[in-house]
């Protein structure tokens, strides 16, 4: 079986600044690969040279055996660690899920469009907003809303940029199981930057450890070794710990 | 009533001034919602330019003010998409200049006009055959970009989750602000380059104040538009008073409406809706 996802040699410039140097994975349908890093590793900028939205400066992305730039784009689901949309737009969060179906504001929205956005937002917890303003959410009811809108067009492929990001708890935990829900059901691939080697462990099948260039690729469990670990972030403490001391400025 | 629309030159003028009131109001939702309300003032005064050019030269002033607006919108558009400037800071450097330009093309032109008066402040009486057939080129073409509608709003809300979907976002920016240029060349004739970005805001923003959904601000825009046109027009006609200033300010009148609709239906949705639908 063909890889679903090959990123070769991957460089991708902005500026004068050579934000990510020869990155290369891949991974296969029902994969789900965690990418964790410092800030500023470059993990979103992978994410869109991964869209097209950023140019590669040198290597290829391949999806599904063909160049990214031809695949389908309604075959990819995105939700963007930053939200660009414009808040005072007049919406509801049912346009703004059905746009994700077809691709295109909706003016007139059918029954079954109506039915099927009411659906995804139900599975993603948020059934209840589909009437709501799009200017009324809160911030993770809005990733929640952008969660629904990349599944309801049934992507192959899933990149989503920190999406546990405002949501509480229990809805994380929920969130991580109705994604390998719709993997198991779809058999997609999941590309998912995270921060939380936790659910990097738990949740995912690989891990790309990202600081500019590959730092390891693998098993979490091989991946995320605390030597790993300590190249991409310099150092390893232990979370909560009391705080070194810092001078003060 | 009748007597008024039974003269020709009211006939034109009602038909440029809704026309153009409706175009303009379709494209006002995508100018008030990306936040480009100054560009209409800027491409004004970039007509204003273009017609000084036309006087000066001695032709129909809309075959040389189209061309000129159009290429300031698209060096406007240029220079946005190029630089990290904002909108209103390159509207600005190129509003000026076409409009310093203009100013010294009227300042070389031998004779005094009152011409460029006319476009400066719009006059009801000026609307020739030939304006009436380019404002109805430009709806027929407006008419066209209904298809259009949805891409362009969904690049409008979300630029990004647009461009994600590989839809041509750049493309249109620059389709969209070439339709808007000749647009504002056409209504100049009937409201004046003074008040004609007014055709493009105030419809849009009163829809966009009593809408939830962005169809429903489209087609309230519309008919503000137009309605707006044909009230003022009429008045404009009855109370002897020049037409631009008055359909502006039969807009200001729907836009305080609108206003206190907004204001009334944030006091009834005040408590908290347990279902709405
Ligand atoms: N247009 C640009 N020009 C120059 N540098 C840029 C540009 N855009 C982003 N960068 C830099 O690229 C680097 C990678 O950014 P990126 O957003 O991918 O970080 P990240 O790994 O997603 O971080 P975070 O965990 O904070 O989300 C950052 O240092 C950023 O400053
Ligand atoms: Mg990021």
């Amino acid at each position: 079986m063909s890889e679903a996802i090959e990123v070769n040699g991957l460089d991708v410039q902005l500026g004068n600044y050579r934000a990510l140097s020869d990155v290369s994975f891949s991974a296969r349908q029902g994969d789900t690969v965690a990418i964790l890093g410092p800030n500023g590793a470059g993990k979103s900028v992978l994410i869109k040279a991964i869209l097209g939205l950023i140019p590669a400066a040198a290597g290829e992305v391949r999806l599904f055996g063909r160049l990214a730039s031809e695949v389908p784009p309604e075959w990819i689901g995105y939700v963007p660690q930053l939200k660009t949309l414009d808040r005072s737009f007049p919406a509801t969060t049912c346009d703004l899920v059905v746009s994700g179906r077809r691709r295109s504001w909706p003016g007139r929205i059918t029954t079954r469009e109506h039915e099927t956005a009411a659906r995804m937002l139900a599975i993603v917890g948020a059934g209840h907003l589909c009437h709501k303003p799009l200017g009324w959410l809160s911030g993770g009811e809005l990733e929640r809303v952008y969660l629904a809108r990349a599944l309801i067009r049934e992507p192959r492929l899933l990149l989503l940029d920190e999406p546990a990001t405002g949501i509480d708890i229990v809805g994380e935990d929920d969130m991580y199981c109705y994604i390998e829900g719709y993997q198991k059901r779809s058999d997609a691939v999941v590309l998912m930057v995270t921060h939380d080697w936790l659910a990097a462990r738990h949740h995912a099948s690989q891990a790309l450890l990202l600081n500019r260039r590959v730092v390891s690729f693998g098993k979490p469990e091989t991946a995320l070794t605390d030597k790993s670990m300590r190249e991409a972030f310099g150092h390893v403490g232990h979370r909560h710990a009391p705080c070194p001391e810092v001078p003060y400025v | 009533m009748f007597e008024a629309i039974s003269l020709g030159f009211m006939q034109r003028a009602l038909a440029a001034g809704v026309i153009t009131a409706v175009i303009a109001g379709y494209y006002g939702v995508f100018v008030v919602q990306r936040g480009m309300s100054f560009i209409g003032s800027g491409l004004a005064h970039a007509a204003f330019g273009g017609v000084a050019l036309a006087l000066l030269l001695g032709g129909e002033p809309l075959w040389i003010a189209v061309p000129f607006t159009v290429i300031v919108a698209l060096l406007i558009t240029w220079v946005r998409d190029r630089t990290t400037l904002s909108l209103d800071a390159v509207i600005g450097v190129f509003f000026a200049t076409a409009m310093a330009l203009g100013i010294l093309f009227i300042s070389r032109i031998p004779t005094y006009t009152t011409d460029a008066f006319t476009y400066l402040f719009g006059s009801v009486l000026s609307v020739t055959w030939t304006d009436l057939w380019a404002v109805l080129a430009v709806g027929v073409i407006a008419a066209a970009t209904l298809l259009l509608w949805g891409r362009w709003a969904y690049a409008t809300i979300d630029r990004e989750a647009a461009m994600a979907d590989r839809l041509p976002v750049r493309l249109d920016d620059y389709i969209l602000s070439v339709l808007i240029a000749v647009t504002i060349v056409v209504a100049a004739k009937v409201v004046g380059i003074v008040l004609v970005s007014a055709f493009l805001v105030i419809p849009a923003a009163s829809a966009r104040l009593v809408s939830r959904r962005f169809l429903g601000m489209t087609v309230i825009s519309l008919v503000l538009g137009a309605g707006t046109a044909v009230v003022g027009l009429f008045a404009s006609y009855y109370f002897d008073a020049p037409s631009g200033a008055t359909i502006i300010l039969t807009q200001t009148a729907a836009f305080l409406v609108c206003l206190l609709g907004h204001a009334l239906a944030g006091r009834l949705a005040g408590a908290p809706r347990s279902n709405s639908s």
